[in-house]
C-alpha cells in the first residue's frame, strides 16, 4: 500500500499544532483517543478505589480505613466505574473511531459537537474530582443515590449529582451524534443490512442513550431541588413518595445497563467471525436482538424493586418481562458459539479475551435470572450475590469486551503490534483472579451476606479474604495488560493495514487511517462477513 | 467545504434533541401522574387557587409566539428579510410578556405564602403541598426553557439581520423555531393539567 | 437521499389558520373546564391538549412534510413515555 500520512500528521482543522491540535480538534479519531486516555485513568483509580474495598473486607474490624471513608468509597467506585467508564468506555472510544469508518463515512455527523461532548465529559470528571475536595466530603450514598438518604445526609451529594447529570447529556448527545451518523452518512450503497454488526449495536445504544438519559437527569435535578428547597417530592412526611424516585432512578439506570453492555456484544460479533474466517450465524438474529433489548430493556426496570414495598402485581409482571430480555442476550450467545463451530480458529488475543467474555457474561447472565425471578430475589435482594452477578455482566462482560475490542483495534488505532504472549498471560491472570474474586461473593451472598456492609460476621471471614486475594491477582493480570500495551509504544513493530484478516471496512484502510478515513473509494462487501477473499489471499501466499 | 451541507441530516439531530428535552419533563408528568392518582381531591383544591385568567393569557400569548416563529421561516423562503426579523420581534416579546406574567404570578403566590417549605404548605394536607411542588418545579423548568428558546431565537434574530441566515440557509432559525414550538407543546400539556383540574 | 430535501413554504393564511384553530380549542377547554363532567374531566382537557398539541406538530413544526425516520422515532418517542407513566401504574394502581 502506498504512503498516505495517517491522521497524526494531519491536524484537523488544519493549521493547528501541539497540543491545541488535540483539544480543539474535530476528526473523530483524535476525540477517541482523548476518550481512550481519560477512561484509561479513570478505570485506574476505580481498579484501585475497589481493590482498597477489597482489602478493607478481607479481615474482620478495621483493616486499613474507617467506615465513614469506606462508605465514600464504594459510592466514588460505583460513581466512576458507571460514569465515567462503562457507559462511556465503548461508545465513545471504539464507537467513535470505527463508528464512521465502518460506514465508510470520514467522520460523525457534528463534529463540533462530537468535540464539546468531550468537553461535558472531562468536565463532568472534574466536578467529581472537585466534589471529592469540597463541602463535608465525597458522598456516601452509593452510586444510586437512594431517597431519603441522599437529601438528608450531610455529605456533597449535590455537586456529585452535579456531575452524574453533566455525563448524562454528554452520553446523550454523543447517541444523538451516531444516529444521525448512521442514518445520513451511510457510504451509497451500504443498505441496513451491510451495516457492521458492531456499527449495529451501537445505534442501537445510541437510541437508549438518547430515550432513557433525561429521566435521570430530571431525577438528579429533583435531589438537588429536594436538598435546596425541601419541595417534598420524595419525602413521605409531605405526601411524597420515595419508591417514585426509584422508579424514575431504574426507569433509566436499567435501560443503561443495556447502554453497557450491547456495545461491549457489538465488539464480540466482531472478532468471533474475524478468527473464525466464517461468516456470522445468524447476522439478522443479531441485528433484531440488539434492538430487541434495546426495546425490552427499557420495560423492567421496577425488577430492581422488587423488596422495596411496592405492589405484588408490579412484582409479578416485571418480574416475566425480565425473563423475555433473557431471549434476545441468548440469541447472540447462541449465534457467537455457532459462528465458532467448524470454522477454521486462529487463537490470538482478541479471540481469547471473547471467549472469556462468552463464559464469565454467561454466568452473570444465568445468576440474573436468579435475581429476575421474584421468589429467590427475595432471598438474596442486596447481599453480595447482587455484586458478584453485576460485575460479572458489567466486568466479565463488558469489561472483557473493552479489553478484547482494545486488543483487536489495537494495531488500526496506533499501527503497532503488541506481544502475544504477555497479552495471554495478563489476560489469565485476570480471569482466574476474577473467578476467585467473584464466586466468594455468589456464596457469601447466598449466606446471606449483605452487600456495602463494612464489616461482617466471623463466618463470613474465609469468603472474603479469597475474594481479597482474588482481587490482588485480578488487578495484577490488569495492570499487565496495560502494560504490555504501553511497551508496544517502545517496541514499535509495525502493523499491516489488516493484521487479522478482517472483513469490515476499517481493514481496508491503511493503519492508522489517514484525516478521511479512506484513500480510495471504499468497496461494500454484498454481506459485511464475506471471507472468501480473505480465505483466497491467504491460500495464495502459502501456494 | 466540499460537501453540501444535508438540511435533513441537521433537522434529525435537532428532532432527537428535542425527544431528550420531551422525555426530561416526562420524569415530571410521570410524577404528575402518580401524585394525581394518589390526591385528586388535593389537586383540584391547588387548580383553583390558580389563576385560570393568567393561564389563559400566557397560553394564547405563547400560541401566537409560535405561529409567528413559523410565519417568519415562511418569510425568510420568500426572502422577505424585514418581514422575518418583524416576526421574530415580536415573538421575543411574546416571551417576554409571558416571562413577566409569570412572575406576576409566582410573586402573587409567594404573597400567599404558597411557596416550597411554607409554613402553609406544610401545615395543609400533604397532596396540597405535592401539587404545589410539582407547580413550581414544573413551570419552573418550563420558564428556564422559555428563556433558553429566547436566547435561540435572539441568536437567530441577529444572523437574520447579519444575512447569515438566508433563504438558502435557514437551518439555524428551523432549529430555533423547533425549539420554540416543543417550548409551547409543553406548556400545552402543563396549562390543563395545573390550571383546568377540577 | 434527496427525496425529503424539497421544501414546504407554508402561506401565511394558512398557518393563521392554525392558530386560529389553537385559540378555538383553548377557549374549549377553557370553557368546559367551568362544567364538571365527573370522571370525564381529565379525558376531556387531555383530548384537547393532545389535539393542539397535534396541530403545533403537523404543521407549525412540518412534521407532516419530514421523512419516515423522524415521524417513526417521534411516535416511538411518544409511546416510550406513555410507557413509562403506565408501567409506573403496575405499582402505583395495585398498591
Amino acid at each position: 500500500m502506498e504512503q498516505v500520512k495517517s491522521f497524526y500528521e494531519t491536524p484537523s482543522p488544519a493549521g493547528l499544532t501541539g497540543i491545541k491540535a488535540w483539544l480543539l480538534t474535530h476528526d473523530h479519531k483524535r476525540l477517541a483517543l482523548m476518550y481512550l486516555w481519560a477512561v484509561f485513568f479513570w478505570l485506574v483509580l476505580a481498579v484501585f478505589l475497589g481493590m482498597a474495598l477489597r482489602l478493607e473486607l478481607m479481615f474482620i474490624g478495621e483493616t486499613i480505613m474507617p467506615p465513614e471513608i469506606y462508605n465514600s468509597f464504594f459510592t466514588l467506585h460505583g460513581v466512576i466505574m458507571i460514569f465515567l467508564f462503562v457507559i462511556p468506555a465503548i461508545p465513545a472510544i471504539f464507537g467513535n473511531f470505527f463508528l464512521p469508518i465502518q460506514i465508510g463515512a470520514d467522520d460523525v455527523f457534528f463534529p463540533r459537537l462530537n468535540l464539546f461532548s468531550w468537553y461535558l465529559y472531562m468536565f463532568g470528571g472534574l466536578l467529581a474530582v472537585i466534589s471529592l475536595f469540597t463541602g463535608d466530603g465525597f458522598a456516601d450514598t452509593g452510586w444510586t443515590f437512594y431517597v431519603p438518604f441522599s437529601v438528608t445526609t450531610e455529605t456533597n451529594v449535590s455537586l456529585t449529582v452535579t456531575a452524574a447529570f453533566i455525563l448524562g447529556m454528554s452520553s446523550m448527545l454523543t447517541g444523538l451524534n451516531f444516529v444521525t451518523t448512521v442514518h445520513r452518512m451511510r457510504v451509497k450503497g451500504m443498505g441496513w443490512l451491510q451495516i457492521p454488526l458492531f456499527t449495529w449495536s451501537i445505534y442501537a445504544t445510541a437510541w437508549v442513550q438518547i430515550l432513557a438519559t433525561p429521566v435521570v437527569s430530571i431525577t438528579l435535578v429533583l435531589v438537588v431541588l429536594e436538598r435546596f428547597l425541601n419541595i417534598g417530592l420524595f419525602d413521605p412526611a409531605k405526601g411524597g413518595d420515595p419508591l417514585l424516585y426509584q422508579h424514575l432512578f431504574w426507569m433509566y439506570s436499567h435501560p443503561a445497563v443495556y447502554i453497557m453492555i450491547l456495545p461491549g456484544m457489538g465488539i464480540i460479533s466482531e472478532i468471533i467471525p474475524v478468527f473464525s474466517r466464517k461468516a456470522i450465524f445468524g447476522y439478522k438474529g443479531i441485528v433484531v436482538s440488539s434492538m430487541a433489548i434495546a426495546i425490552a430493556g427499557s420495560l423492567v426496570w421496577a425488577h430492581h424493586m422488587y423488596t422495596s414495598g411496592m405492589s405484588d402485581v408490579s412484582v409479578f409482571v416485571f418480574s416475566l418481562l425480565t425473563y423475555l430480555v433473557a431471549i434476545p442476550t441468548a440469541v447472540k450467545v447462541f449465534s457467537w458459539v455457532s459462528t465458532m463451530y467448524k470454522g477454521s480458529i486462529l487463537m490470538t488475543p482478541p479471540l481469547f479475551m471473547s471467549l472469556i467474555f462468552i463464559y464469565l457474561f454467561t454466568v452473570g447472565g444465568l445468576t440474573g435470572l436468579v435475581l429476575g425471578a421474584a421468589g429467590t430475589d427475595i432471598h438474596v435482594h442486596d447481599t453480595t450475590f447482587v455484586v458478584a452477578h453485576f460485575h460479572f455482566t458489567m466486568f466479565g462482560g463488558t469489561g472483557f469486551a473493552f479489553f478484547a475490542g482494545l486488543h483487536y483495534w489495537w494495531p488500526k488505532m496506533f499501527g503497532i503490534m503488541y506481544d502475544f504472549k504477555k497479552a495471554y498471560i495478563a489476560a489469565v491472570l485476570a480471569t482466574v483472579g476474577f473467578i476467585f474474586h467473584y464466586i466468594p461473593m455468589f456464596i457469601l451472598g447466598m449466606q446471606g451476606m449483605p452487600r456495602r456492609y463494612y464489616d461482617y460476621l466471623p463466618h463470613f471471614e474465609t469468603g472474603n479474604f479469597l475474594a481479597g486475594f482474588g482481587g490482588i491477582l485480578m488487578v495484577i493480570g490488569i495492570m499487565l495488560m496495560f502494560i504490555n500495551l504501553w511497551a508496544s509504544f517502545r517496541v514499535r513493530e509495525p502493523a499491516s493495514a489488516d493484521p487479522w484478516g478482517g472483513t469490515t471496512l476499517e481493514w481496508s484502510v491503511p493503519s492508522p487511517p489517514p484525516l478521511h478515513n479512506f484513500v480510495e473509494e471504499p468497496k461494500i462487501l454484498e454481506y459485511p462477513y464475506d471471507f472468501s477473499g480473505v480465505l483466497a489471499r491467504a491460500a495464495k501466499n502459502k501456494g | 467545504m466540499e460537501k453540501a451541507i444535508d438540511k435533513t441530516g441537521v433537522k434529525i439531530g435537532m428532532w432527537i434533541f428535542l425527544y431528550s428535552e420531551v422525555l426530561l419533563f416526562g420524569g415530571l408528568f410521570v410524577l404528575y401522574a402518580v401524585y394525581f392518582h394518589a390526591f385528586p381531591e388535593d389537586f383540584a383544591l391547588g387548580g383553583k387557587e390558580l389563576n385560570r385568567i393568567f393561564g389563559t393569557a400566557n397560553t394564547l400569548v405563547l400560541l401566537i409566539s409560535s405561529f409567528t416563529v413559523a410565519a417568519s421561516i415562511t418569510a425568510i423562503q420568500q426572502r422577505r428579510k424585514g418581514l422575518a426579523i418583524g416576526l421574530l420581534v415580536f415573538s421575543l416579546l411574546c416571551g417576554l410578556a409571558f416571562l413577566i406574567n409569570k412572575y406576576f404570578e409566582w410573586g402573587a403566590k409567594f404573597h400567599h405564602d404558597l411557596y416550597p417549605n411554607s409554613d402553609l404548605l406544610l401545615d395543609s394536607d400533604p397532596g396540597f403541598n405535592i401539587f404545589f411542588g410539582l407547580y413550581y418545579t414544573i413551570t419552573g423548568l418550563h420558564g428556564l426553557h422559555v428563556i433558553i428558546g429566547m436566547v435561540l431565537l435572539a441568536i437567530s434574530l441577529v444572523l437574520v439581520a447579519r444575512n447569515k441566515i438566508s433563504a438558502e440557509r435557514y437551518a439555524m432559525l428551523e432549529n430555533s423555531g423547533l425549539y420554540w414550538h416543543l417550548v409551547d407543546l409543553i406548556w400545552i400539556f402543563v396549562f390543563p393539567l395545573f390550571y383546568l383540574v377540577l | 437521499m434527496n427525496e425529503h430535501e424539497s421544501e414546504h413554504i407554508l402561506p401565511y393564511g394558512f398557518l393563521a389558520q392554525i392558530l386560529a384553530g389553537l385559540v378555538l380549542l383553548t377557549a374549549v377547554t377553557v370553557g368546559v373546564s367551568y362544567i364538571d363532567w365527573g370522571f370525564l374531566n381529565v379525558p376531556i382537557a387531555l383530548f384537547v391538549a393532545s389535539s393542539k398539541a397535534t396541530l403545533v406538530l403537523l404543521f407549525f413544526m412540518h412534521i407532516k412534510y419530514e421523512g419516515m425516520v423522524i415521524k417513526v422515532s417521534f411516535i416511538s418517542t411518544m409511546l416510550v413515555l406513555a410507557i413509562l407513566i403506565s408501567f409506573t401504574f403496575w405499582d402505583v394502581a395495585f398498591r
